[in-house]
């Protein structure tokens, strides 16, 4: 698995002209990149003087509280709210996925994940996104009858048939159950390793960002307040190096564990939820 | 999708007993009437019996009478509601779509709309004369209401994080509105044609009183002139069985057009 490592990002030093740091991978520059953004709704700041990179093929999670202003980034990434002007990079290929499926009811499955195809070959391109995903079987069902799970995944072919070279993940297993979750992360990651998008990933659960990202951001209060590479190999499933990395990170969250220890070990509960 | 276990329940045993209960408080009703005109308790200048009904009925289907003056009733109705839900349609989706559309049209309809349509009659036959057109305006003006309200309300109504993923995947536009506004507004404007439909109904009724010679109306005011109550009582019904069917064709459109709801799929 390569580890794409980009760019050393420094917190502190937001006018830093951006220094190209060599790439492992053979594209020209990153995926997304964002300069000193700031974005205010009337008189809330919420997001302040944001730098953010993101290289291609990478996967990054974002974690931060509710409030911290991780939506509004990536709405912001999504093309959803415009940049007003400032500097902003993204892919033109992009998709979301939502914490919601947001299927459109009156549309079946297929037609759904085709949504805004052109071409002769829309069902087909959604057949196999569906097949790729586990639904192959289910493409003429009313949206409806999918199960939580099973629609999560069909926005997931949906965002996935477009072949975006950015895809944005809103939360979007927080609403499954804990099983799915996890057969969810497998699937986002074979996916991921299949078609190299670059990922950001925002979600409030601190154990999923490990086991999936590269990186892992954290957002406070419309600032990165820090960031973690994870090296690990996948697959992640704890270990005193990941219960390190999460430590490290709920203290950025402003969550203090006691020292390792007998305590430690009953207070790392597996879903990790770090703030609802 | 499997029904809940005391639907399905009522389905199979309770269900068709209770069917066949139902029947009969209406048919002891008729056979009292009945009975009540037979012995002279009921003078049929008042209410004509059930039996006198059935073959003032049958006589007036068999002399083309019935038929001839329905299908004129029935093309007033439709050549009304077609044109008021057009117009209704129109201006719902010019106000819902576009703030301006709506700043410039809701405050006139809403003014408008308080007027019963009915109060509408003296004007309308001063403007339009006592023909086909007064007859016509009323019912398009009635039943452009319900249709406007209902569709301005759906188009509103549209989940806008539907619309937001929808723009996430790039729709927008004409594609946004095909796609995903409309079909979201259906199941609102389809009340609205209900309403429309039975509003079609009760001002065809007094519309028709506007100095016809022809159509069911017609048919009363003659029938009242010669204290006919037989051939009133049939066209009361003709109304009400014009009204039901309108009503089975809705929910038939409903069942084809919202296939997709939750209480519509079978499994």
């Amino acid at each position: 698995m390569a580890q794409a490592v980009l760019h050393a990002r420094e917190p502190a030093a937001p006018a830093a002209p951006a220094t190209p740091t060599p790439s492992p991978r053979r594209t020209a520059g990153p995926a997304v990149r964002l300069r000193a953004f700031t974005r205010r709704f009337g008189d809330t700041v919420v997001l302040h003087d944001l730098d953010l990179e993101i290289a291609a093929g990478e996967f990054v999670a974002l974690l931060g509280r509710s409030g911290s202003g991780k939506t509004t980034l990536l709405r912001t990434l999504a093309g959803l709210d415009p940049p007003d002007g400032q500097e902003l990079v993204t892919p033109s290929r992009r998709a979301v996925v939502f914490q919601d499926p947001r299927l459109l009811p009156w549309k079946r499955v297929w037609r759904n994940v085709a949504l805004g195809l052109t071409g002769t070959d829309a069902r087909d391109r959604a057949r196999a996104a569906l097949t790729e995903v586990g639904l192959g079987h289910r493409l003429d069902v009313w949206p409806t009858t999918l199960s939580g799970g099973e629609a999560q995944r069909a926005a997931l072919a949906r965002a996935l048939v477009r072949e975006p070279e950015l895809l944005l993940l809103d939360e979007p297993f927080a609403s499954v159950d804990a099983l799915t979750r996890i057969r969810m992360h497998d699937l986002v990651l074979s996916l991921w390793r299949t078609h190299r998008p670059a990922v950001l990933l925002v979600t409030h659960d601190v154990d999923e960002a490990i086991t999936l990202a590269d990186r892992v951001l954290v957002l406070d209060a419309g600032r990165i307040a820090g960031e973690e590479r994870i090296a690990l190999p996948r697959p992640r499933d704890g270990g005193p190096e990941f219960l390190g990395i999460r430590r490290r990170l709920l203290g950025l969250l402003g969550l203090e564990l006691p020292p390792p220890g007998p305590v430690a070990e009953l207070l790392a509960f597996p879903s990790g939820e770090a703030c609802a | 999708m499997s029904l809940n276990p005391a639907v399905s329940l009522s389905n199979k045993g309770a269900f068709p007993t209770l069917r066949g209960q139902r029947w009969v408080s209406p048919v002891v009703l008729i056979l009292l009437w009945e009975a009540g005109s037979r012995l002279g308790l009921i003078p049929s200048h008042i209410l004509a019996a059930p039996s006198a009904v059935i073959g003032d009925a049958w006589d007036m289907i068999v002399s083309g009478e019935l038929p001839s003056n329905m299908l004129v009733s029935l093309g007033r109705a439709m050549a009304g509601l077609a044109l008021g839900v057009t117009l209704g349609s129109a201006l719902a989706i010019a106000a819902g779509l576009t703030r301006a559309g709506e700043n410039a049209l809701d405050p006139p309809v809403q003014m408008l709309r308080t007027l019963p349509s009915l109060a509408l009659t003296p004007l309308f036959i001063v403007w339009f004369g006592i023909g086909e057109t007064p007859k016509i305006a009323l019912i398009t003006l009635g039943t452009m209401f319900p249709i406007y309200l209902n569709l301005f309300n759906g188009i509103r109504g549209v989940d806008p994080k539907l619309i937001e993923a929808a723009r996430s995947f790039g729709l927008q536009g004409w594609d946004l509105i095909v796609h995903v506004i409309l079909p979201g507004a259906l199941p609102s404007f389809l009340l609205g044609l209900r309403f429309a439909l039975a509003g079609s109904w009760l001002i065809l009724v007094v519309a028709e009183q506007i100095n016809a010679s022809a159509g069911l109306g017609y048919l009363i005011n003659n029938a009242r002139d010669f204290s006919r109550t037989d051939t009133i009582v049939v066209c009361l019904i003709v109304y009400a069985l014009l009204g039901l069917s309108a009503d089975a064709i809705v929910r038939a459109l409903e069942r084809r057009a919202l296939a997709w709801r939750p209480s519509f799929i079978k499994s």
